[in-house]
């Protein structure tokens, strides 16, 4: 079977659907249920049909009203960017499913504020990894970081706040990377991905594209938060409303990262990213090491659960960075299957924090005492992403981490090689220390705290399923970097 | 010193957007008042704007509003208009920051109701107690 023009199809669903959240969401939330989940489902599906479709017959490009590209926005669909629009359909779905009774729980009456936002967010992300327009890349990052700080602002306490700090942060990183993108179009004349590629390869930029080079990184890095521009993150994440962590977290940052290859790979080349720029290169691995290191051992400071995630998403981040800028195929190998799964343990991890939340109305340590017996399933679930994010095999983050590491070593990156087993190090402290007191430590007396309600299905299902999911794709992704990743990465490295 | 001068004045529009995004980077980073704040933000994004429009001007040329036959028939000057795509390019971005200063300023009201203050000191010293 095939449709033409299906990806654009994946994007619409949840855009369109977005605002008939808005006009029937008011009056009861099984609409907003249905059509949330409809969307996204037929995203996933559609997703997994274009996917096999760039398996068989290679990279589409679609252009937009046909206005013929370099002149029109054109979308490029090749290997790389439909392994992300399967993973962000998928791990919006499953998200989706758990939001929706948390976020009835947490901001009643405003669900179909949310998850209008919501809905564009997911869309806006799926647009970041469609579009091979650099100008039309900074209106989706706009529309995907606009939607987040209102959906940040939603949450309780200090959110409103921490959305604020995050405006001011996200405004400067998507300026800079618009500044850098101004630059290239003075040098070039051009905005088309490919085309600015071809353009660059005949001249001697110079100063003004390596200028516009760096503005971009640190527009893009401030984005993914990226240590030292991180401060914005832990706070924005762990205090927006749970449903809303549940999809910002594992994806936002996975797909910044992804536009970070984009650019470097797409826009500029490998030679001129490694060759032309190699202390540049080495002060980026350094810095990832650094930051690796530094956010490890703040999450060892934290006494809540989503707080200690959020540290260790920064952490995170420098992995996937300092992968890429190992400059060998193996990191970069890595660093790609390492978005696929961080994407998914943070997904696993944050899902059974959602349930936690959900049954406790909180997650500090000292709340979780003998959590493994009230909440089993949760628990096992949140065991196997915890070990995921550990490096234990067969789950899924021990190979993508096995990759990096032998990356580093190739590349003689020891600081780096360091610092990612001290962070795997410290992951097994964070995790093994949650582990003994959810398993060890009794509750002799009964919780002043009153439990406000039993985690239901339709939490534990999306739950299981991504814990599932990091098994599967840990035993096979030999053949998924076979199938896929190889493809992605720049001949020649 | 004189060839310094000359590179300033012939291109200035340059030297204005740069000393406009210091400053707009300074008041995000410098002021406590978090209204300070956004309104640096815009300065910032203003700078850059004018950074775009600026490159697409000619000297002597005129806008880019052509007959279709005229120009089907003798083609187009290049030299003779202005380069209407950054101008078109920064509707968007206009477009993009009002609706960020709409949001930032939503949120602002909901800070200002909880703290009764804008003052980013003042709302830290209400945290601490």
């Amino acid at each position: 079977m095939t449709v033409p023009n299906l990806h654009i199809y994946v994007l619409a669903a949840p855009l369109l659907t977005a605002f008939f959240v808005n006009l029937f969401g008011r009056r009861s939330n099984t609409v907003i249920a249905i059509l949330t989940i409809g969307s996204l489902t037929f995203s996933s599906l559609a997703s997994l049909v274009v996917m096999s479709g760039i398996l068989k017959h290679g990279q589409i490009n679609y252009v937009v009203g046909n206005w013929q590209a370099p002149y029109g926005i054109e979308l490029v669909v090749d290997h790389l960017s439909a392994l992300m629009l399967v993973l962000i359909s998928v791990v919006a779905l499953l998200a989706s499913m758990s939001a929706l009774k948390s976020v009835s729980q947490e901001v009643p009456g405003r669900e179909h504020q949310l998850f209008t936002l919501y809905l564009i967010l997911i869309a806006g992300l799926m647009g970041l990894v469609l579009t091979g327009d650099t100008f039309n890349l900074y209106v989706m990052l706009e529309i995907t970081s606009i939607t987040a700080y209102g959906l940040i602002a939603m949450g309780k306490g200090r959110a409103p706040l921490a959305s604020f700090n995050y405006v001011i942060m996200g405004s400067v990183g998507a300026c800079f990377y618009l500044l850098g993108v101004g630059y290239l179009y003075l040098m070039t004349g051009s905005l088309n991905m490919a085309d600015i590629y071809q353009i660059l390869q005949t001249m001697d930029g110079g100063a003004a594209v390596a200028t516009a080079f760096a503005f971009i990184l640190i527009g893009l890095w401030i984005k993914m938060a990226f240590f030292p521009l991180h401060g914005w993150l832990p706070n924005a994440y762990s205090l927006a409303p749970t449903g809303v962590a549940l999809i910002a977290a594992p994806l936002m940052t996975k797909v910044t990262i992804y536009l970070m290859v984009r650019v470097m790979f797409s826009v500029f080349s490998a030679e001129y990213n490694f060759v032309q720029h190699q202390l540049a290169q080495n002060i980026i691995v350094w810095t990832a090491a650094v930051g690796i290191i530094c956010a490890s051992a703040m999450a060892l400071a934290q006494r809540d659960l989503k707080r200690m995630l959020s540290y260790i998403i920064v952490a995170e981040v420098g992995y996937m960075v300092g992968g890429i800028w190992l400059a060998n195929e193996t990191g970069m190998t890595g660093a790609i299957l390492h978005i696929v799964n961080d994407a998914l343990m943070t997904l696993c991890l944050f899902l059974a924090v959602a349930a936690i939340i959900y049954r406790l109305g909180s997650c500090e340590f000292d709340q979780l005492q003998g959590i493994y017996r009230k909440m089993p399933i949760t628990m096992a679930a949140f065991t196997v992403g915890a070990f995921s994010m550990i490096g234990i095999p067969p789950t899924a983050g021990f190979f993508s981490k096995w990759y990096l590491l032998l990356g580093g070593i190739e590349a003689g990156q020891w600081g780096y090689v360091v610092a990612l087993l001290f962070s795997s190090l410290v992951n097994a402290i964070l995790f093994f220390r949650i582990i003994e007191i959810g398993f060890f430590h009794r509750d002799g007396e009964p919780h002043s705290h009153e439990e406000a309600a039993k985690a239901p299905l339709s939490m534990q299902i999306p739950l299981m399923v991504s814990a599932a999911t990091l098994i599967i794709i840990g035993l096979s992704s030999g053949s998924l970097v076979d199938a896929i990743i190889k493809l992605t990465i720049p001949i020649g490295f | 010193m004189e060839q310094f001068t000359a590179s300033i004045i012939a291109k200035y529009n340059y030297w204005i957007y740069v000393t406009l995004m210091m400053i707009g980077f300074y008041a995000m980073i410098g002021k406590r008042n978090l209204v300070k704040k956004l309104i640096g933000m815009n300065i910032f994004q203003t700078a850059i704007i004018l950074m775009f429009v600026s490159s697409g001007v000619k000297i002597g040329a005129k806008i880019p509003i052509l007959d279709k036959h005229k120009a089907l028939e003798h083609g187009i000057g290049v030299a003779g208009v202005v380069n209407p795509l950054p101008h078109v390019l920064m509707l968007t971005a206009i477009v993009v920051s009002v609706s960020v200063t709409g949001v930032a300023l939503a949120i602002l009201l909901r800070i200002y109701r909880k703290y009764g203050t804008l003052d980013e000191d003042e709302i830290l010293e209400k945290l601490g107690k």
